[in-house]
């Protein structure tokens, strides 16, 4: 059985600003991928961004100065 | 085979066009429909693209700019989607179809119109635009580039204008993108109107619209976006308001690469290029008796258009003799712009135009100059 992780999960309104964040943590070295919205969530954009717990303090300070609109951040097991 | 009629459509394309397009369409998935890699490759592209647009325009936010067909359909966009019964609209006489017939048809449904009229040379005088505010006014619409004689409006100066009289500026840029530096910002446009297809070098069938931050325009089509399904409304948030359905991602994959050349290779040297080949055309053939050319062409800025006729003659058959004896392909007739023909009274002859490239070359304006001499000398 697959085992679930803690993981950050940005939601979006648009498919564009998804991939403006996908770009956007590329460049400040923020590693995480674009899976479709979990179930549990509901979000306008079918995609979100995901990135493992350990990036949570760069990607809060990465957040607060960059200009990436996004609809809400979540912690959730995957 | 020498191609002059590239204010219809471009022909020669950066090759990486052509290579794009083929590769998107042996490995794109639909965009936004899925999160594997053959979705996120169109919808990336999609995203890059309109990165390169935004670039391009000097737009703050690429995700202002939807993807449509083609300039018309952004046209009707702008004009069907924002205006209502009572308001009013300014047009001029330089429009194309594209233009004339949505505000014909919304002056069917209540919307009252003033058309800014244009001299022979297709110049409007812009003393003309403060007589024309109502208090219903809208909307301004401007042919930034005219298709027709290659006459080019003042952005700055329109911009300026609608802002003082806070009434929208929608442009339409389908001669003009790629050719000339447009500046949403500087310039101060509220909606810009763009085709793919031409100065942009990609595939029939691309195109887009940039609406400001602010501007909501009522969609003409609703249906999936790949977002909010169980929404019964169409997302309310620019681009998807205006992308329903399955987006045109392999055309964009060429409009990409075209874009992207254009950047690369610089608008101002594109717009160089082409001058000097308009010119060149246009000196060849000015003193050629009978020719009668159209356009001002006292040294301001214009696009790269050269139109003419030969006498009286139907220039239909002057185009024919040139595209079967010569190889050199032009348009003929009317051009979709009919205001702009009444004004050079050429609607029983149609003229000859002759649209220039980034890709044309000197031999071939040469070859053309020699054509269109020994055509005027058989019919004199």
């Amino acid at each position: 059985m697959r085992t679930k992780e803690w993981k950050l999960v940005i939601t979006f309104d648009t498919t564009t600003q998804a991939f403006a964040m996908e770009e956007a943590c590329e460049k400040h070295k923020l590693i995480g991928r674009l899976l479709p919205v979990p179930r549990e969530i509901t979000a306008g954009c079918g995609l979100c961004f995901c990135l493992s717990l350990d990036q949570e303090e760069e990607l809060n300070f990465f957040l607060e100065k960059a200009s990436c609109q996004f609809k809400q951040l979540y912690k959730m097991e995957l | 085979m020498i191609y002059f009629n590239c204010a219809a459509t471009s022909l020669q394309r950066p090759k990486e066009v052509i290579e794009q397009v083929v590769y998107a369409m042996q490995h794109m998935g639909n965009a936004a429909r899925g999160a594997d890699e053959t979705a996120l490759l169109p919808a990336r592209t999609l995203y890059m693209t309109r990165k390169k647009l935004a670039e391009l325009f000097r737009i703050n936010n690429p995700g202002r700019i939807a993807f449509t067909t083609n300039a018309t359909e952004s046209l009707n966009l702008a004009i069907k989607g924002l205006l209502k019964s009572g308001d009013h609209i300014i047009y001029t006489q330089l429009d194309h179809n594209s233009i004339l017939r949505p505000v014909y048809e919304m002056e069917q449904n209540g919307v009252t119109a003033t058309m800014i009229p244009c001299d022979y040379f297709g110049r409007i005088s812009y003393d003309q635009l403060e007589k024309a505010i109502e208090k219903q006014t809208k909307m301004m619409m401007i042919t930034h580039c005219s298709n027709v004689t290659g006459t080019l409006l003042d952005l700055e100066k329109i911009g300026a204008f609608c802002q003082k009289h806070k009434i929208l500026l929608v442009v339409d840029a389908a001669q003009s993108a790629g050719v000339f530096p447009i500046d949403v910002t500087k310039q101060k446009i509220d909606i810009l109107c763009f085709t793919g297809h031409k100065s942009l070098f990609g595939p029939q069938g691309t195109g887009g619209i940039y609406v400001r931050e602010g501007i909501l325009i009522k969609p003409l089509k609703t249906g999936g976006s790949g977002t909010q399904t169980f929404s019964k409304e169409q997302p309310g948030e620019m681009p998807d308001v205006l992308e329903s359905g399955t987006m045109n991602a392999h055309g964009i994959a060429g409009l990409l690469a075209g874009v992207t050349f254009v950047l690369e290779t610089g608008v101002s040297v594109i717009h160089e290029k082409e001058q000097e080949l308009m010119w060149l055309f246009f000196n060849g053939i000015k003193t050629i008796p009978n020719v009668i050319i159209y356009g001002d062409f006292s040294g301001v800025a214009r696009g790269s258009i050269v139109t003419f006729n030969i006498g009286d003659c139907d220039s239909k058959s002057i185009c024919d003799e040139l595209a079967t004896v010569y190889g050199i392909v032009t348009r003929g007739g009317g051009h979709c712009a009919p205001q702009m023909h009444m004004a050079m009274h050429t609607v029983e002859q149609g003229a000859v135009r002759f649209s220039f490239s980034f890709f044309n070359t000197i031999e071939e304006v040469e070859q053309a100059i020699q054509a269109v001499s020994k055509i005027a000398k058989d019919r004199e």
